[in-house]
């Protein structure tokens, strides 16, 4: 089972790739909204991966309890927010397509171009 | 077992990550990448993270997926670029992958105590907690007092976007000011029974508890933020049943924009009368007779103006795409 300690790093890994291929290779801007918010999301599994510790529960404290282990709560607040601000600037890019596709008719990256470029 | 339950998410996770890139229809691509954040609070929740999962499964799954709908509602719900796969992107996509994969190798692993992450400032927030806040939940406790600046910096970047989407979508009226009021009166599911019943039934609940996960923030899971979500996913589903014209006879315009300003103030409000008071900024231990109680008292108005905002900023942006949606 030891091997299984990195797994959620590798699938941050993968994850964060993956968000990554979504934006550089697909034409299309919502498709690359969704890339961006799926590599956002692999950070933040990354942050809550570091934030577990073994034995320890979350980081809510119990009266009465004795050497009670508590995962780390920074890595929470800090992705806590980062989730709140990540649909912000989300909605902020949806915004911004819905306005280039009322001027161009279309939301498909080489066809923006084409329009530009005439 | 835990973390078997754990591998199996994760690696659903990944399946679904691939299949939002695959997906040519976009209406898919956002279905599936709802139950992308779902996942992903399951997975948050089994990593003792119960602040964050309950923020996920309400922003996440809730209002992104609302709000994504609304732009394609707008926009195309199809891809049109070509279909073929393009190979530069995936070669260099697959051997940073593996770059990646193998930097984790150095990585301690996962839950191990001795990590470095763990030796610094957290077991201080940990012990320290109890004695200078009092507050069992030491995730709001850091949240709204020991990163206070931190927080209020977040809470602008939200203000920020939601007066952004404004100016981007709102329409003009005829006095210059920006308006959200559909031009027709919206429909919405009232002549569905089902959405409309099961709704109906749900909406109470959902904001009782937002408020619950509001005021409850200092004690459990919970706190501005996902109560913010919350609410405003419980208005959503309000304004998607009855039509948008009554989510905002309920939550008019000008009130919503006074919630994003008023919340944004009170936090900022907070800070300045700490220092009136002769403390720092943010520094809330000056606000009552003993310190305890006046960081009590600065962390209920500080959530408070952070659930203010949230819940002000997501639903003026999403009544900003429905009326968009309306003018077409």
């Amino acid at each position: 089972m030891e091997f299984l300690g990195l797994y959620n790093y590798w699938v941050f890994a993968i994850l964060l790739m993956t968000g990554l291929y979504a934006v550089i290779s697909r034409a299309n801007l919502i498709k690359k909204l969704l890339g961006m918010t799926m590599f956002q999301a692999a950070v933040f599994l990354l942050y809550i991966s570091m934030d577990k510790v073994d034995g320890g529960t979350a980081p809510i404290i119990q009266v009465g309890a004795v050497d009670q282990l508590y995962s780390n709560p920074l890595p929470q607040v800090l992705i806590l927010t980062a989730i709140v601000v990540g649909i912000a600037t989300l909605s902020l890019g949806l915004a911004i397509v819905v306005r280039i596709s009322e001027t161009y008719g279309t939301i498909e990256e080489g066809e923006i171009r084409e329009i530009d470029e005439e | 077992m835990v973390t078997l339950f754990g591998v199996f998410l994760l690696t659903l996770l990944v399946i679904t990550a691939f299949g939002i890139v695959r997906a040519q229809h976009l209406f898919v691509a956002v279905m599936l990448s709802g139950i992308f954040s779902l996942q992903m609070a399951a997975i948050f929740f089994i990593l003792d993270a119960a602040d964050v999962a309950l923020t996920e499964a309400a922003v996440g799954a809730g209002v992104a997926t609302v709000l994504m709908l609304g732009a394609l509602a707008l926009t195309d719900d199809r891809e049109r670029g070509p279909k073929r796969h393009r190979w530069a992107p995936i070669v260099v996509v697959s051997l940073t992958t593996l770059m990646v994969i193998y930097a984790t190798f150095d990585k301690p692993r996962l839950g191990d105590p001795e990590a470095p992450v763990h030796q610094h400032v957290a077991p201080w927030y940990l012990e320290e907690t109890p004695r200078l806040i009092d507050i069992p939940n030491v995730v709001t406790a850091i949240l709204a007092s020991f990163r206070g600046y931190d927080t209020l910096g977040e809470l602008f970047v939200i203000f920020t976007a939601g007066i952004g989407v404004l100016f981007l979508l709102a329409n003009p009226s005829k006095r210059g000011a920006l308006s959200l009021l559909p031009s027709a009166e919206a429909e919405g599911l009232r002549h569905h029974l089902v959405p409309r019943v099961v709704g109906r039934l749900l909406v109470p609940f959902i904001v009782l508890f937002g408020l619950y996960v509001q005021f409850h923030g200092e004690y459990g899971p919970g706190g501005g933020f996902q109560a913010g979500a919350l609410i405003s996913a419980g208005f959503i589903l309000y304004a998607l049943i009855e039509g948008e014209g009554a989510a905002l006879r309920a939550m008019s315009f000008r009130l919503l924009r006074g919630m994003i300003a008023g919340g944004a103030l009170l936090y900022v409000g907070v800070g300045l009368a700490g220092m009136l008071l002769g403390g720092n900024f943010l520094d809330y231990s000056v606000l009552a007779d003993n310190p305890i109680a006046g960081q009590h008292l600065g962390i209920m108005l500080v959530e408070a103006g952070v659930g203010l905002t949230v819940t002000g900023t997501l639903l003026t942006v999403f009544h900003a795409f429905a009326a968009r949606e309306q003018r077409r």
